[in-house]
Parts: structure tokens; C-alpha cells; sequence
């Protein structure tokens, strides 16, 4: 199993490359769908359909969302001479990449290996289910275990749905006489 | 261990796209490349050996199986709403300085000034 | 924003109540299945998406339906903030966000207390605010377009 997770990170991998790379906009939005959809079947193998099902549906609303936007805009990539900053830019990358993978490395060493996870604090809400009285342990933990994140959850969308329309709006809404 | 390190590029890939691209696109699409690996990176750490999805009459034939963690799962599902949010918002601040502005370019819309 | 043509429009309009009823199926049996309040509010947003794209913009109507996704938004949070609140004055323990309902036997459809009415106005509140951020977009295009 673990050998199909590795193939689709690397075609998740390969697909965000060529969208960062790609000539067109349009090209770059539609490779950017592979990363989506092939995080949908790692979902799935990992055992998490709930996931699965949010991811598919809101990936392609993503794709929806960003095509509108290009097809109201331009689709032509800047043209660029190269630019000399470059090698700054991709130095400070680098400089980033290893000191993250140095904190990485020190703390998936405190973790445990793949697939030996301990299910300390799972193993009360599974205990606990019973008391929910809900047979999709996910659905249980959302809203009884762990209701203020959901509460929270249900704000943060709010305010970004406010900030959509607040800066989406040319005409004030008309006072009627 | 060499699963957790592929999902690790991933980021830094989506990192590379947020620091050196110039188009406001790509930098939209770079910062959701990096939530994708760290959603991704997060139910990786929940998984069990033959384990199965934390739904309850379990079937005879899955009977000594053990669940995987549902609590990341929980968290994960509502995080993806809210990318899904804040990625609309991005974009309709980059469609936004497009109609402003006539271009993509940060640095062009940086130099402007109002 | 223009609509497409008519074959496009009548299969949608077919396709798109299916699509709706689906979202609905999933939210119901969110606490049995895989699904649940989230993954049912994408999909009803995906119907009403569905939709404005076939059929195209009547710019005086998504106004309207603008004005009242903005309503059931608003008073699908109010509503989950109301369910807690009972929960925490009639229980004795005084706990916010409570299960106050009976329990029932698991795997039954009308069981596990609250959750499924948490479930559906979460799902009402996703659907919302997904098809909100559309309309705007949509709205935003025809009246820079005019």
C-alpha cells in the first residue's frame, strides 16, 4: 500500500512543478488539478472518506472559481527577461529548505514510524462513542468531542464569505426613496 | 519515513512557487499547494497498519482490525472548507488589482502606489 | 454572463435537482455514513454553481438570491449557537454544547441526540456560503462588463 502513497506524492510533486512553470495560466490552473485529485486517492487510501468527499467536491469548485477569474482577466504569462535576482531568490529558498528539514528531521524523530501510530487520545473517543450515540466516529468527534472548533470553524467562513463581498463591491446598495 | 520526507518537498515546492514567481496566479496557487502538504502531512500521522475508516457496525470480515485516528481526519475536514474560503478571497483580491491596475505583476502593482 | 445553449440547459436542468437531492442524502446520514454536514453543503453549492453556469446571469435576480443567501447564512450560525445555548441551561450539568436528546440505539436513522440538527444547519451554512462567494464573482464580471 505504502508504495501506491509514494507514487501519487510524486505525481503530486511533478504536477505542482510544471503548474509553477507552466507558460500559461490556464495550463498552470489545469496542473494544479493534479495535485488536488491526486490527493483525493491518497485520501482514500488512507482510509479517510469523509476527506474524500469534501476534497473532490471542493477541488473542482477551486478549479471553477480560478478559470472564472482567468477567463475574466488575461491568461498570458508575463513575459521576463531573466532576471539576475533570481539566484537570491532561489539561495534564500534553499537557506529555508534546509533549516525547515533540520526542525523536520528533529521532530518526525520524536514521532513514530509509519503506520505504528499509538492511539492514546483515540482510543477514549472510540471508547466514547457510545455516549454520542453516532456510528461515524468522524462526525462524533466534530460535533460532540469538539464542538468550539466547529463553532469556530463556522465564524472563520463567515468572515471570509464578508471579505469576498466587501471587496467585490462597486455599487453601495441604493437607499430606496 | 521516506513518506513523511516526499510530502516535506511538496511544501518546500509550494514555498519556491510563493518566493520567486511574480504573478499573482502562481502565488495564489504555490500558497495552496503548501496547505495541501500540510492537510496531507497531518493524516499521514494518523494512520495504523491495516487499519481501517472509524465507522462503527463493523462487518464480520473486518472484525480484528484496528481504526485509524479519527481526530485528524475531524480537523483536516474543516480546514479544507476554509482554504476553500480563503483561496476565493485571495482571488478576488488578485481580480481585484487586475481591474486596478491592468496586470498581474507584483512588482509593477508594488511600484504604482495608489 | 451569457447561458449556454439549449441542449446544455435542459440536461442540467434535469441533473441539477439529483445533484441537490444527493447533498441532502448526504447531510441526513451524516452521522451513519461518510459525509456529514461539509461534504453535503459542497455538493448543494455545486447544484446551485451548476446552474448559474448553464443558465447564465439575470443580474436582478442573483441580487435577490444574494441578499438571501446572506440571511440563511447569518441564521444558520445563530441557529448552532441556539442549540448550545439550550444545551447549556437545560442540562443540569451546565455544559455548552451538551447532547440534550436522547441517545437511541446506534446506527438508526433518528439517533445520536443533536448531531444530526447540528449536521443539517452546518450543511445549510457551507451551502451558503460557497454559493455566496460564486454570486459575487458572478455579479463582480457583469457589472465591470456593463
Amino acid at each position: 500500500m505504502e508504495i501506491y502513497l509514494i507514487l501519487m506524492l510524486v505525481l503530486m510533486i511533478l504536477g505542482s512543478i510544471y503548474s509553477l512553470h507552466a507558460k500559461d495560466l490556464l495550463s498552470a490552473v489545469i496542473s494544479y488539478g493534479i495535485v488536488g485529485f491526486a490527493l483525493v486517492i491518497a485520501f482514500l487510501l488512507l482510509q479517510a472518506p469523509d476527506l474524500a468527499i469534501v476534497q473532490v467536491v471542493v477541488e473542482i469548485i477551486t478549479l471553477i472559481i480560478m478559470i472564472a477569474v482567468i477567463k475574466d482577466s488575461t491568461s498570458e504569462e508575463l513575459k521576463s527577461k531573466f532576471n539576475p535576482k533570481f539566484y537570491i531568490y532561489f539561495a534564500v529558498v534553499a537557506i529555508f529548505a534546509i533549516l525547515f528539514f533540520y526542525i523536520f528531521d528533529r521532530v518526525t524523530g520524536t514521532l513514530s514510524q509509519f503506520g505504528e501510530h499509538f492511539t492514546r487520545m483515540a482510543t477514549a473517543y472510540i471508547e466514547g462513542s457510545q455516549e454520542t450515540g453516532s456510528a461515524n466516529l468522524v462526525t462524533g468527534v466534530i460535533f460532540d468531542f469538539r464542538a468550539y472548533d466547529t463553532l469556530g470553524e463556522a465564524t472563520v467562513l463567515f468572515t471570509a464569505v464578508i471579505g469576498v463581498l466587501t471587496i467585490l463591491r462597486i455599487k453601495g446598495k441604493k437607499k430606496e426613496k | 519515513m521516506i513518506v513523511y520526507i516526499l510530502c516535506f518537498i511538496l511544501f518546500i515546492v509550494g514555498l519556491y512557487g510563493v518566493v520567486t514567481k511574480r504573478n499573482l496566479i502562481k502565488i495564489i496557487i504555490g500558497l495552496a499547494i503548501m496547505e495541501y502538504s500540510v492537510n496531507l502531512f497531518l493524516i499521514l500521522i494518523g494512520y495504523v497498519n491495516n487499519g481501517t475508516a472509524p465507522i462503527l457496525p463493523v462487518p464480520d470480515a473486518l472484525k480484528n482490525k484496528p481504526f485509524v485516528d479519527p481526530l485528524p481526519q475531524a480537523m483536516i475536514l474543516t480546514a479544507i472548507v476554509i482554504g476553500l474560503a480563503t483561496t476565493a478571497l485571495l482571488l478576488s483580491i488578485a481580480i481585484r488589482l487586475y481591474r486596478k491596475y491592468g496586470t498581474f505583476d507584483i512588482r509593477k502593482i508594488n511600484s504604482l502606489k495608489g | 454572463m451569457k447561458g449556454m445553449t439549449i441542449i446544455v440547459k435542459k440536461i442540467t436542468q434535469i441533473m441539477a435537482p439529483i445533484i441537490f437531492l444527493f447533498g441532502i442524502y448526504i447531510i441526513v446520514h451524516g452521522h451513519l455514513t461518510p459525509g456529514g454536514g461539509f461534504a453535503g453543503g459542497v455538493i448543494m453549492a455545486g447544484a446551485f454553481i451548476l446552474l448559474i453556469l448553464s443558465d447564465g446571469s439575470i443580474l436582478s435576480s442573483l441580487r435577490k438570491e444574494e441578499s438571501g443567501l446572506e440571511f440563511l447564512e447569518s441564521a444558520a450560525i445563530m441557529g448552532f449557537l441556539i442549540i448550545a445555548g439550550i444545551g447549556l441551561l437545560i442540562s443540569g450539568t451546565s455544559v455548552f454544547f451538551i447532547n440534550f436528546l436522547e441517545k437511541g440505539t446506534v446506527g438508526k436513522l433518528i439517533s445520536a441526540g443533536v448531531i444530526p440538527i447540528e449536521n443539517i444547519v452546518v450543511g445549510a451554512e457551507v451551502c451558503a456560503a460557497v454559493s455566496t462567494i460564486f454570486i459575487a464573482l458572478v455579479v463582480f464580471k457583469d457589472e465591470v462588463s456593463k
